[in-house]
């Protein structure tokens, strides 16, 4: 922030503007003079929502005027992800298919942080329909690294986590299907936390594969991310697989420790066996270093092994592009977003419509999604898939009876090159250590701890079993405490 | 092994129109993501359940009233369709020639 009188946490800012000591329109004037003079380059935004925002800001300005009590999040800006439906507000996907379509209302999870006082800033890019680790995939060209604008900033959510790191906005939203909040975040060098399916309503989330979907936050520190999930997590009716349970606040176990916490490091995803390939030895260095971190801090460290974690990749690209075929087959140019024009009938119109719609890697996975589900192979590959959940959902039962939380890299590498994995299915193998929690259900965080190659960023994971996120969150305290890169990320 | 004529069986199936040239493309990258995901045939899974869902919900209902909610938007949902009249969504015809 080159505004010094403007702090840098959503919780600083928060506190700060609640007790009237700067008021949320000076807050937002700082971020937009900062997304003014970076966005250019950085592309991080579909669109910057400038008029709404500033409506937001004195919206909160004049009810703490007013002596009211505004929220958690009292003026605080944030990016939102561009496939939560914002009303009025244009939503894209960063799919052609979309452009221009503007929802006629707001996400549950958007609703709930306008509620607790924060100002949407405007809608950060994506790979089309939340597919992809780059952000190359978008339609409207891909968002820049602000470490390194030669280096893709991970993907899907890459624009939420480069705003956050780029000092545009303090919290992002992002969505997590196969690590598609934490991989972009370890990229970056913030904190991003993908939450227990069903913690985070997915009402307004614009569907990719249904039940991996997960909404979560992107942060500068584990605390803001504590406090932007205590925000938009709890029960919504109006999501069928939304947790009906009250979930346990996050905040209050930030400073807890790891003091006898039983800490396993997953064998599978430490750069041996059938895994070995891709994982970058710096990484692997840095993670070893943050199991030593917490093992100083108290934790009794072992080694796990969770066997089938090396066939989430698989059952993942089966499950996640069958799920799509489905949930995309609703873009036919009928209700809303494209139609192509001159077609005889509708069902030709349907046809032209997705064809030109539709980016290829979008298309790629409808193809293999519709194919993983036709007849006589449905068995083979789909039925197959969801048994491999299975085994994944056991192996992490089996880990959670020895151990508290499992430790592994988010990223089996740093931040990279632009074009430099063209072909789909290496641009798949980066999923392989953040998929598991997706088909389990279960929570994780991503924590910058040290650099990498080239000095880039790398992320830890933290994971945990259903509904932990208040233990995954103590952790990540103490490794944020203890990160030896904190200078520079 | 995964033919182009499977390919473009399945596009069609998904209301997709894949050139030679995009078939090309597409059906060795489709074939080597199959090829990897056959690495699942190693496992024995003749009793294990599948699981379609991570969070153990059934039949989530809720009670039979009418939420007023979205009663306001109609307007504004039939403004983002492509052609609409008489507040309904407008397509060509659904019997109509062959492209």
């Amino acid at each position: 922030m080159s505004d010094s009188s403007i702090p840098t946490t959503a919780i600083a800012i928060a506190a700060a503007v609640s007790e009237g000591s700067v008021s949320a329109t000076d807050v937002l004037e700082a971020h937009l003079a900062v997304i003014d003079h970076g966005e250019s380059e950085i592309h991080a935004f579909n669109e910057v929502m400038v008029d709404q925002a500033r409506a937001t800001a004195a919206d909160v300005d004049a009810r703490i005027a007013a002596g009211e009590t505004v929220g958690p999040l009292a003026g605080v800006p944030i990016a939102l992800k561009d496939n939560m439906c914002t009303r009025g507000v244009a939503t894209t996907c960063s799919s052609k298919i979309l452009e221009g379509w503007k929802p006629p209302y707001d996400a549950t999870a958007v609703e709930r942080v306008t509620a607790a006082g924060a100002v949407a800033i405007g809608k950060t890019n994506l790979d089309e329909f939340a597919m992809g680790s780059s952000t190359e995939n978008s339609a409207f060209g891909p968002t820049k690294n602000p470490l390194d604008t030669t280096l893709v900033p991970g993907g899907s959510s890459g624009g939420s986590s480069a705003a956050v790191a780029a000092g545009f906005a303090p919290l992002a939203l992002g969505s997590d299907t196969g690590g598609s909040i934490r991989q972009p975040a370890a990229l970056c060098g913030v904190v991003g936390f993908k939450p227990t399916y069903g913690a985070v309503s997915r009402y307004g989330l614009i569907a990719f594969a249904s039940s991996l979907d997960q909404i979560g936050p992107f942060t500068t520190t584990v605390a803001d991310a504590a406090t932007l999930f205590d925000v938009i997590a709890g029960h919504d009716p109006r999501d069928s697989t939304s947790i009906p349970e009250t979930l346990e606040a996050t905040v209050p176990h930030l400073d807890d420790g790891v003091a006898g916490l039983r800490v396993g490091v997953v064998s599978e995803l430490m750069g041996t066996g059938d895994l070995a390939e891709g994982f970058e030895p710096e990484v692997l260095a840095q993670t070893r270093a943050a199991v030593d971190a917490l093992e100083a801090a108290g934790a009794s460290v072992q080694e796990v092994s969770v066997p089938s974690t090396i066939y989430g990749l698989s059952a993942y690209y089966l499950i996640a592009p069958a799920e799509a075929s489905s949930n995309l087959a609703r873009y036919d140019g009928v209700r809303y977003g494209h139609r192509e024009a001159g077609a005889a009938n509708t069902a030709g119109m349907m046809k032209a419509s997705r064809t030109a719609g539709f980016g290829p890697e979008v298309k790629r996975r409808i193809m293999l999604g519709t194919y993983a589900l036709s007849a006589g192979y449905y068995d083979a590959f789909y039925g197959k898939a969801q048994k491999v959940r299975t085994l994944i959902i056991d192996d992490f039962a089996r880990a959670y009876e020895h151990v508290d939380v499992l430790i592994s890299p988010t990223s089996p590498c740093v931040a990279f090159p632009f074009g430099s994995k063209d072909d789909p299915l290496s641009m798949y193998l980066n999923d392989v250590a953040t998929i598991p929690s997706n088909l389990a259900g279960h929570p994780a965080i991503s924590v910058p701890f040290g650099a990498g190659r080239d000095g880039l960023p790398v992320g830890v994971q933290v994971m945990g079993p259903l509904l932990s996120e208040a233990r995954l969150m103590a952790v990540g305290a103490v490794l944020e405490a203890a990160n030896p890169g904190k200078a520079t990320a | 092994m995964l033919t182009t004529d499977d390919v473009a069986k399945v596009a069609d199936l998904a209301m997709l129109d894949v050139s030679a040239e995009e078939l090309a493309t597409f059906t060795p990258q489709l074939a080597a993501i199959l090829e990897h995901a056959a690495d699942v045939e190693a496992l024995d899974l003749a009793d294990v359940a599948p699981t379609h869902h991570p969070y153990p919900l059934v039949n989530v209902f809720r009670d039979d009233v009418l939420d007023d909610a979205m009663s306001d938007v109609r307007d504004e949902a039939l403004a983002a369709a492509p052609d609409a009249e008489a507040h309904q969504f407008k397509v060509p015809p659904a019997l109509g020639e062959e492209m």
